[in-house]
């Protein structure tokens, strides 16, 4: 992050050299907010957050103030915050840069939100993997609780508040905020029915809210700068900086910081450019959950409402893009062979279609497509979007949906062509899918019908 | 129902009224409209997996899951009967479902009665488009010795494990893996030993899950279906018995909401081998010179057994006396009762294998004809008290409804007694006694200032529940408790037929109906019905006839349906009984113990399959069962061979079927009202003496019982033989938990493994009743009391080799 970001505001103190010790931190403002926090009431902190409209960075862009006016108070029983750090959406990178160049942010943001919510315990789930953001944070939280900024009495405030670091055991599922709670709780990552709510009962059955490390780590600077500072980047319906991360075919791919409505064009400016000898074909503004759109869709402005009214959605700031020189069956096959391999498995519809549309794009990859098998796509899609228990199987729908819609030409010509048309892939049957995986797993058999059991010969 | 509980709306145009959280599929079943499902179960919490049930609502963009949706007012909701996007929403799933099924319906267990067929055929389509490779399994995998998995056919509905965690309380199975690849599978540390598994098998919705004793047996349209009850202990669950060609082929829980709602156990499913094990005895026996038992005919047997009456009746009376094990038929069970009095004319009369104390008579009368707990209630109760009895092991079913109820309603279990057993999870509280002390300690909640007392007389109606094991007197005390409380008193006796026998008057100075022989008025009325003079003075129970029996003192003992020689409490007594009584008579299904040894004559019966009867759970509910099979050529019902041996004796019983025994048991009824609680008797304290042990002698569900004789893959499931001692006492005499013990008493010793646990009062050991070569009853004494002492043998890692016996051992 740096000189080339649009803006430095929630990035401000990525690269100060050692900031992440307290005390270095403490100089660059940091538990600022939190002091004016504990200033306030709970529910002015939740109306400066409302008033700064912060959306969830998370991909869904739910009002992260009124997500918290929704935690059940009074039940007598414990109040949690969850921050889900499991960042795993295809192509996203802003959580963990944030993490390892400022972990204090998102501690002092917990003990705020902590606050505002009346929770007396925070946990940060981090994603497995991300070791290094791990060791600064555990070291972070140990430094706030020596300062005292943790604990039972928050800065001689009186009021109590533990953080724990939960490093997760990873799988793309727990990033849905119920599945997060199950396998927080020790048990098998899957979604929750709902309702009941994760706001009356959550973690525990307890009331809970879940939050992305971004929109977490926002409210102190909120609080320390006041809400008009927030507001003075974006539009009315989507307000304040984005850390998002460009990568793909452009000359500089990286983390920036961004303000929200800029034209997406100028995302790609930010990021160098396109490519020598490159021309945008097509995007995906925010991971591969978001359909992805034509390259005439990069005026569009970078907004929650701008991106949907353009035919996707804004997402986890993961701007992906892609050049004239790929193909988009091979993107779409990449990003349906994720699903598949992410679906955790609890409803048919993600399950099965995942295992299914994987195989048929394959085929139409490698040159063994029929013309029936676009229609199949686009039936076996209709027959999972809206029917499945979580978003994981809508979004597992969407790349292939609007690949099918902007390039439907592109397949139908490696079905005719009997190959990719851009060469990209080569035909070939080697490709490994979980047919062949199941394999793998030590089940290599064909089905042996007169196989007696253990003990029964 | 209040109107504000009711919300009205409408199924495809059909208006109708439900109670609020209702969910649209069972609303929809009320209607007669059933939407196409795998993962719903009635009995489940709602899971949502499958996406099967689709419908449209009225004012939702989205399709909606009719099993996990509630009902709303005013909504039009459509289901695939009106609505085209429900329809092909299904049809789509379907097909989603089928993409990674094997489609092997020909060779598959499910095929006639898998509701996935079923519901593919009514609401899939005809063709498949998928073209590609399906994800392959090894299979068929045991997930136990009766289970195999097939997860090439699972549709990942999540049924099973849903009921092991939700229903059972015993999460052995669990899915596994994600994605296409998930799986139902077992830990590889534990294996699946649940004594419900079989529900797994019946509930899945395709072919996963299937029998081993029934895989490639039958087809569901092939085999003859009867309604059945369950002969396998007191809880009178409803079966449903499959034959093919004369042989039973499998049975099934038949779902009866009052009893058994959806489920059975393992031993009601799996336990019907020994009907056609070689053990079964399918013709007349007499005792012959060389001491050999040979075949002989019906005439020959039963002219025997008269001209022993006969000569006994030269000698003297009161040498002759009947014990009927508590597994008879409910007509059965009247029919000997009737004979005893009426034809050998004694009261000398049992059906128990415990020797009871003095007062149970009293009590035993004084329970017939009250309102007494019933499952409903145990599930209703805030607070739930057990003493004597061990559920899981004793009364699987009724286990079920205190999970239910702690897991629903949060119901506190209160545990009276020595040890928790398998209610150590579900237990809220435990009153610790010696072994006799319940009923002091039952008593003593009545007025109790304690955590206990005080949720006992908080709202609600608590039941409390005594069984077998309770200490004299514990029945009365829990009713007392009870009636203090507002809330409900059961016995709860582990055996089938001993309600009924209870009913029947099935011991000395107990008539039918709750009456009392001691009673003028009682036994008059007996009388009237009977058409004889009953003998005054109540006879003699089990302990007394071995006694007197051992004593030289008995020339005919009539044995029905009991193993004498191993149930008994004492076997040194009631060995040494059979040994000296002149003629035994056996009339049984198996050749046990008893009367390979020591019967002089064998009479074959039929088994509960084999005929039709009724029967009396513990509730006191009466269930008729039907035939389902014929038994062997030569077999007889019970209640026809005392029919027969009446009238060799020159008696008429005055019936000659099942109907006229039901009416003249209606006729005589129950006594117009129940006879007063007896006074509880002083608690006699055990005193062993340093460094010995007081016994509690508990069965386990699988054990050496004769009904699961041949049932070989169940009884590979069966938990170990262990001795369960305190912890305290094991650190006192250098036991550590896995080593292996010497169990001894006198002579007399068994060797088993400990198992060391908090739960138990210090100076008392639990012991298996029948798990091993010789019973528990092998150390008691001669008044069936057991006091042992401890020798540590080997510590846990011999213990483990020397004793780890291949799982199926037991039979």
């Amino acid at each position: 992050m740096g000189a080339t970001s649009a803006i430095i505001a929630m990035s401000e103190r990525y690269g100060v050299e050692g900031v992440d010790d307290i005390e270095v931190y403490e100089q660059h403002g940091g538990y600022e907010g939190l002091r004016r926090a504990l200033e306030m009431e709970p529910t002015e902190i939740i109306d400066a957050v409302k008033d700064a409209g912060v959306r969830g960075r998370g991909g869904a862009g739910f009002p992260t103030g009124l997500k918290w006016s929704f935690v059940a108070q009074g039940t007598g029983k414990p109040i949690y915050i969850v921050c889900n750090a499991d960042e795993g959406e295809p192509g996203t990178f802003k959580d963990r840069p944030l993490m390892e160049n400022d972990p204090h942010q998102l501690v002092e943001g917990m003990i705020v939100g902590g606050l505002a919510i009346n929770s007396v315990q925070g946990y940060i789930s981090l994603r497995g993997e991300f070791r290094h953001a791990g060791r600064l944070l555990s070291k972070a939280i140990a430094q706030a609780y020596e300062k005292g900024y943790l604990g039972a009495d928050v800065m001689g405030s009186g009021k109590r508040f533990d953080l724990t670091l939960h490093r997760a055991a990873g799988a793309y599922i727990c990033g849905e905020e119920t599945a997060l709670l199950d396998s927080l709780e020790g048990k098998r990552g899957q979604p929750r029915l709902r309702p009941p709510f994760p706001a009356a009962k959550g973690l525990y059955s307890c009331p809970t809210t879940v939050n992305n490390v971004e929109s977490i780590a926002a409210v102190p600077f909120i609080l320390r700068h006041c809400v008009d500072w927030w507001t003075q980047w974006g539009t009315e319906k989507s307000t304040g900086p984005k850390l998002v991360g460009v990568s793909g075919d452009v000359a500089n791919p990286g983390n920036y910081e961004v303000p929200m409505g800029i034209p997406m064009r100028e995302l790609i400016e930010i990021a160098g450019g396109m490519k020598e000898g490159h021309e945008l074909k097509f995007f995906c503004p925010g991971g591969s959950s978001t359909p992805l759109l034509p390259a005439e869709a990069i005026d569009a402005d970078y907004t929650y409402e701008a991106v949907i009214e353009a035919g996707s959605m804004l997402g986890t700031g993961a701007v992906m893009i892609y050049s004239d020189q790929r193909c988009v069956v091979d993107a779409v096959l990449g990003w349906t062979r994720f699903y598949e391999h992410e679906s955790c498995g609890k409803c048919t519809p993600c399950r099965e279609g995942g295992y299914w549309l994987a195989q048929v794009l394959q085929r139409i990859e490698t040159g063994s497509g029929t013309l029936a098998d676009l229609d199949l796509l686009q039936e076996v899609c209709d027959n999972i979007f809206g029917r499945s228990f979580c978003a994981l199987g809508d979004a597992l729908t969407s790349p292939i949906v609007a690949g099918l819609e902007h390039f439907r030409e592109e397949f139908e010509a490696h079905v005719r062509e009997g190959r990719c048309p851009l060469g990209v892939t080569p035909p070939r049957d080697d490709i490994p899918t979980l047919a062949v995986r199941a394999r793998d797993h030590g089940n290599a058999q064909v089905p042996s019908f007169t196989a007696e059991p253990a003990g029964q010969a | 129902m209040d109107q504000d509980d009711l919300v009205t709306f409408t199924i495809d145009g059909q208006e109708i009224s439900v109670p609020k959280g209702t969910l649209i599929i069972r609303a929809a079943e009320q209607l007669g409209t059933i939407i196409p499902r795998f993962c719903d179960h009635p009995l489940l919490d709602p899971v949502g997996a499958c996406r099967q049930c689709i419908v449209e609502v009225e004012g939702m963009p989205k399709p909606m899951m009719a099993c996990t949706t509630t009902v709303m007012p005013d909504k039009a909701i459509k289901t695939h009967l009106t609505s085209e996007m429900a329809r092909k929403g299904q049809e789509g799933t379907l097909e989603l479902l089928l993409v990674n099924h094997p489609l092997d319906c020909p060779m598959c267990d499910k095929g006639g009665e898998c509701p996935l067929q079923d519901q593919a055929l009514k609401h899939g389509a005809n063709t498949s488009r998928f073209v590609d490779q399906k994800r392959r399994f090894d299979k068929p995998v045991a997930v136990s010795p009766q289970i195999l998995l097939d997860r090439e056919r699972c549709v990942l509905c999540a049924r099973c494990t849903r009921f092991s965690e939700q229903i059972s309380g015993d999460p052995f199975i669990e899915l596994f893996e994600r994605g296409a690849l998930e799986q139902v599978a077992i830990y590889e540390d534990e294996p699946y030993e649940s004594y419900f598994s079989g529900n797994v098998i019946q509930i899945c919705p395709v072919g996963a899950l299937t029998s081993t004793s029934y895989r490639f047996k039958a087809r569901p349209f092939d085999v003859v279906t009867t309604p059945s009850v369950c002969d396998h202990c007191s809880a009178g669950c409803s079966l449903t018995v499959q034959s093919r060609r004369g042989e039973i082929q499998r049975s099934l829980a038949r779902t009866n909401m009052a009893v058994n709602e959806a489920w059975n156990c393992d031993k009601g499913r799996f336990g019907f081998t020994h009907l056609t094990d070689a053990q079964r005895i399918t013709e007349p026996q007499l005792r012959g010179e060389d001491g050999a038992l040979r075949p002989a005919s019906w005439a020959e047997a039963l002219l025997h057994i008269t001209a022993a009456v006969h000569a006994s009746r030269e000698t003297g009376a009161g040498r002759v006396a009947v014990v009927a094990g508590a597994r008879l038929a409910d007509e059965d069970a009247y029919l000997v009762a009737k004979y005893t009095r009426t034809v050998l004319a004694t009261d000398d009369l049992d059906h128990r294998t415990r020797f009871a104390p003095a007062v149970e008579t009293e009590e035993l009368s004084a329970l017939i004809g009250r309102e007494t707990a019933s499952y409903a209630d145990v599930e209703a109760a805030p607070v739930i008290v057990v003493a004597g009895l061990d559920p899981e092991e004793e009364v699987p079913i009724l286990h079920l409804r205190l999970h239910k109820a702690w897991r629903q309603s949060k119901a506190r279990i209160v545990v009276v007694g020595p040890h928790l057993g398998t209610l150590a999870d579900l237990a809220w509280r435990r009153v610790p006694t010696a072994p006799g002390g319940e009923a002091a300690a039952l008593l003593a909640l009545i007025e109790g200032r304690n955590e206990v007392s005080d949720a006992l007389r908080a709202e609600g109606a608590p039941a409390v529940l005594v069984g077998e094991r309770a200490g004299a007197g514990s029945l009365t005390a829990g009713a007392a408790l009870a009636a203090a409380v507002d809330g409900h008193v059961a016995y709860v006796p582990r055996r089938a037929g001993a309600r009924g026998a209870i009913e029947a008057g099935l011991a000395a100075g107990l008539l039918p109906g709750g009456r009392r022989l001691a009673d003028d008025e009682d036994r008059a009325a007996v009388e009237e019905v009977w058409h004889t003079e009953l003998p005054t003075e109540p006879g003699r129970d089990l302990h007394a006839i071995l006694a007197d029996a051992a004593a030289g003192r008995i020339d005919v003992l009539h044995l029905i349906g009991v193993d004498l020689a191993r149930d008994a409490a004492s076997t040194e007594l009631a060995r040494a009984a059979l040994a000296k009584v002149p003629t035994v008579i056996c009339q049984d299904l198996a050749a046990t113990g008893t009367v390979t040894a020591h019967a002089d004559v064998v009479l074959p019966v039929t088994g509960r399959q084999e005929r039709a009867g009724s029967s009396t759970n513990w509730e006191g509910r009466t269930q008729r069962f039907a035939r389902a099979v014929d038994g062997p050529d030569l077999v007889q019902q019970d209640w026809e061979i005392v029919v027969q041996l009446a009238a060799l004796l020159g008696h008429d019983l005055g019936v000659n079927d099942l109907e006229g025994i039901r009416a003249e048991m209606a006729r005589l009824g129950r006594r117009s009202a129940p006879h007063a609680w007896p006074t509880v008797p002083a608690p006699t304290a055990p005193d062993p003496g340093q460094g010995r042990f007081v016994a509690v002698a508990r069965p386990l569900l699988l054990d050496r019982g004769t009904m699961l004789a041949g049932a070989t893959d169940l009884l590979a499931t069966a938990r170990p033989a262990r001795v369960e001692l305190n912890a305290h006492d094991a650190e006192e005499h250098g036991i550590a938990d896995g080593d292996l013990v010497a169990v001894v008493a006198g002579t007399a010793r068994l060797e088993l493994v400990a198992e060391v646990r908090r739960d138990l009062v210090p100076g008392v050991v639990v012991l298996p009743a029948n798990s091993t070569d010789e019973p528990a009853g092998a150390l008691a004494d001669r008044d069936g009391e057991l006091v042992v002492t401890l020798e540590r043998l080997a510590d846990a890692d011999d213990a483990d080799a020397a004793t780890r016996a291949p799982a199926g051992e037991v039979a």
